[in-house]
């Protein structure tokens, strides 16, 4: 069996980030680089799947940029087999990077593809759901648990009002929420190992063409400023004297 | 132009009617679960009558009929509604944009990114266009006269759901609360974190809310989590208890009327955002103000 793991490479969760001084896209001068950290939980769950499955084989996807080779070399590491790089320049929104993933799936034929619920960059949520569509298969999105019995996975699913149980039938698409598991850490040894592993790179199928397009990358306004209160009888009446009490 | 507004939930409908209003454009409406909102001035409701939002394949399957000659497809983000429309984006082969919070033109949206730190404009171009918005922005109508309400059947799904998921408690929506209490790390465990943030929401007639801190620690249930990848609220009154302040959370709570930090650190970056800020041990301040509000 086959497991695919998208990864994308996006601007560090924990760095500060501001737009380009024309407010084409986001600055990221001096800014690190990481695995979206959905995606490092699905590379994650990938590798304890097959720790229990041993006839797993994992691979893992990048589109994007030479750079996003980083990303990739640190899936590997973490355990997965080997890794595409479709090597890019041009521009995707997250359709295009369905189809993409599309045309490696036709090629691969995974049983699972198993990827992030959202890119922290641009928080989009949607590339998961538009491969399941395109696929023609079925998705369970957002999971905290995943185990394999046969052609089926019992998914826990993450919802508004807390966690739904599923039963999916493979090929399925699913997408990872925080709670799956804390990726292992992997040290500076453990990397270079990794060097050795096979890492194709391809272009891509076919010329994106997007239909979102980004015009502006501004900051927002900010919040006027608030004060300090000097203890709690102030703070409730200023909250009486706001009619933020209401209730 | 017209809009074909998904409502997930009953409270959905309203929600897209004023956004249906901001664009200026005529809606019908397809109400998921729940009792048909006939009053929220739909031209036409299509009621599926479910208890649970069921799963996403079957759902879209049914969708793309009810969706043809749409301009707008759109629904209130939630979990459900992106699990969903994504995925009837990738059917029908079109545009979506993810968490709109204002729409420049009925093809320009402006939306948060990068846990809210920017703000992007995207323009999407094609017909239909799918997108989730964040209600918080948008006045709400009175209810209008009723309409007419036909019965929705939703195609069977290769997903089989063994356990639904059912809401704890008699609190009122995280999502949809005028007064939200949220607590962080230093509320231990899900006992303390009940009565004490649990207690204090329920004074107010509130819901409780966590970080993901609290809840990855076991204090508070996954549900509650508040932020860029949890749920965003917009209430009349937010009180963050225990929590520091990261972008990430912050980012759930940017478009709340009136922010109150609670937290026994003068430096944490919590102070930056909030309307009011006490510095205090919470274990002291929440009682005292219960005792103040005299319940
Ligand atoms: C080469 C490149 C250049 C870009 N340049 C710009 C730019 O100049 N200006 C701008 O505004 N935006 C740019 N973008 C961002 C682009 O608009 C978003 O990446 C796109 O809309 C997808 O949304 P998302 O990343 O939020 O994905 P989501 O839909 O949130 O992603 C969900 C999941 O899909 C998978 N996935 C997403 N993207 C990739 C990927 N690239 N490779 C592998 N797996 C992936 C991951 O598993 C991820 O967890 C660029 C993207 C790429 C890849
Ligand atoms: C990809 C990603 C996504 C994330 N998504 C989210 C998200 O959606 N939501 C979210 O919340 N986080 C999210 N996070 C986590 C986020 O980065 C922070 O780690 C988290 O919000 C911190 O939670 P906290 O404020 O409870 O804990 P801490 O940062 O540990 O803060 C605890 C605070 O409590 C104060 N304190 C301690 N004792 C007391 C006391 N007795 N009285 C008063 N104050 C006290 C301390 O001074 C401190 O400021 C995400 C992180 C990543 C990487």
């Amino acid at each position: 069996m086959r497991i695919l793991v998208p990864v994308k490479r996006v601007v560090d969760p924990f760095s500060k980030v501001r737009p380009l001084p024309d407010g084409s896209g986001i600055d990221t001068t001096g800014i690190k680089f990481e695995i979206n950290p959905f995606d490092e939980i699905a590379v994650e769950e990938a590798v304890r799947l097959r720790e229990k499955n041993p006839d797993i084989e994992i691979v893992v996807v990048s589109i994007g940029s030479a750079d996003c080779e980083e990303q990739l070399r640190k899936a590997l590491a973490m355990g997965a087999d080997r890794a595409i790089l479709v090597e890019t320049t041009h521009l995707f929104d997250s359709l295009g990077i369905a189809k993409e993933l599309k045309a490696i799936v036709d090629k691969e034929q995974p049983s699972l593809v198993l990827m992030g619920k959202q890119a922290t960059d641009y928080d989009c949520n949607q590339a998961a759901q538009m491969l399941a569509a395109k696929l023609g298969w079925p998705q369970a999105c957002f999971a905290s648990a995943i185990s394999i019995t046969g052609q089926m996975l019992a998914v826990n699913r993450e919802t508004d009002l807390g966690v739904e149980t599923v039963e999916i039938p493979m090929p399925c698409v699913i997408t990872t929420d925080l709670r799956l598991n804390e990726p292992r850490f992997v040290a500076l040894p453990g990397i270079i190992k990794a060097r050795s592993k096979p890492l194709d790179r391809i272009p891509p199928s076919v010329t994106p063409a997007p239909l979102t397009r980004t015009i502006k990358v501004e900051s927002p306004g900010a919040r006027p400023p608030g004060r300090k209160v000097a203890n709690v009888e102030e703070l409730v009446s200023e909250l009486k004297n706001r009619g933020a009490l209401s209730a | 132009m017209s809009i074909v507004g998904i409502a997930f939930t009953p409270a959905d409908a309203t929600g897209i009617q004023a956004f249906a209003a901001a664009l200026g454009l005529p809606f019908r409406l397809v109400q998921i679960t729940g009792a048909a909102n006939t009053t929220c001035g739909a031209l036409k409701v299509l009621s599926a009558g479910l208890e649970d939002v069921p799963p996403a394949d079957g759902l879209v399957a049914s969708l793309e009929g009810a969706v043809q000659g749409a301009s707008h497809i759109v629904a209130v983000s939630s979990m459900a509604s992106k699990d969903v429309m994504a995925r009837l984006a990738g059917v029908l082969d079109c545009a979506m944009v993810t968490d709109v919070v204002s729409a420049d033109s009925p093809s320009t949206f402006k939306r948060p990114i990068v846990a809210g730190t920017l703000i992007e404009t995207v323009e999407a171009s094609g017909a239909p266009i799918v997108l989730t918005f964040r209600p918080a922005g948008y006045e709400r109508k009175p209810p209008g006269g009723a309409c007419e309400v036909e019965s929705f059947s939703i195609s069977p799904s290769k997903v089989r759901v063994t356990q639904a998921a059912h809401k704890s408690g008699g609190r009122p929506d995280l999502t949809q609360a005028s007064v939200v209490v949220s607590g962080g790390r230093p509320l231990k465990d899900r006992e303390t974190f009940e009565s004490v943030i649990g207690g204090l929401a329920d004074t107010l007639g509130g819901a409780a809310g966590a970080t993901r801190a609290a809840v990855d620690s076991g204090i508070a249930p996954n549900e509650l989590q508040v932020g860029q990848t949890g749920k965003i609220v917009a209430p009349d009154l937010y009180i963050a208890a225990g929590i520091s302040g990261s972008t990430q959370h912050m980012a759930g709570i940017k478009d709340s009327k009136c922010i109150v930090a609670i937290n026994k650190d003068p430096e944490a970056p919590i102070f930056e955002v909030a309307d009011l800020g006490l510095v205090a041990d919470l274990f002291e301040a929440i009682p005292a103000i219960r005792n103040l509000l005299g319940k």
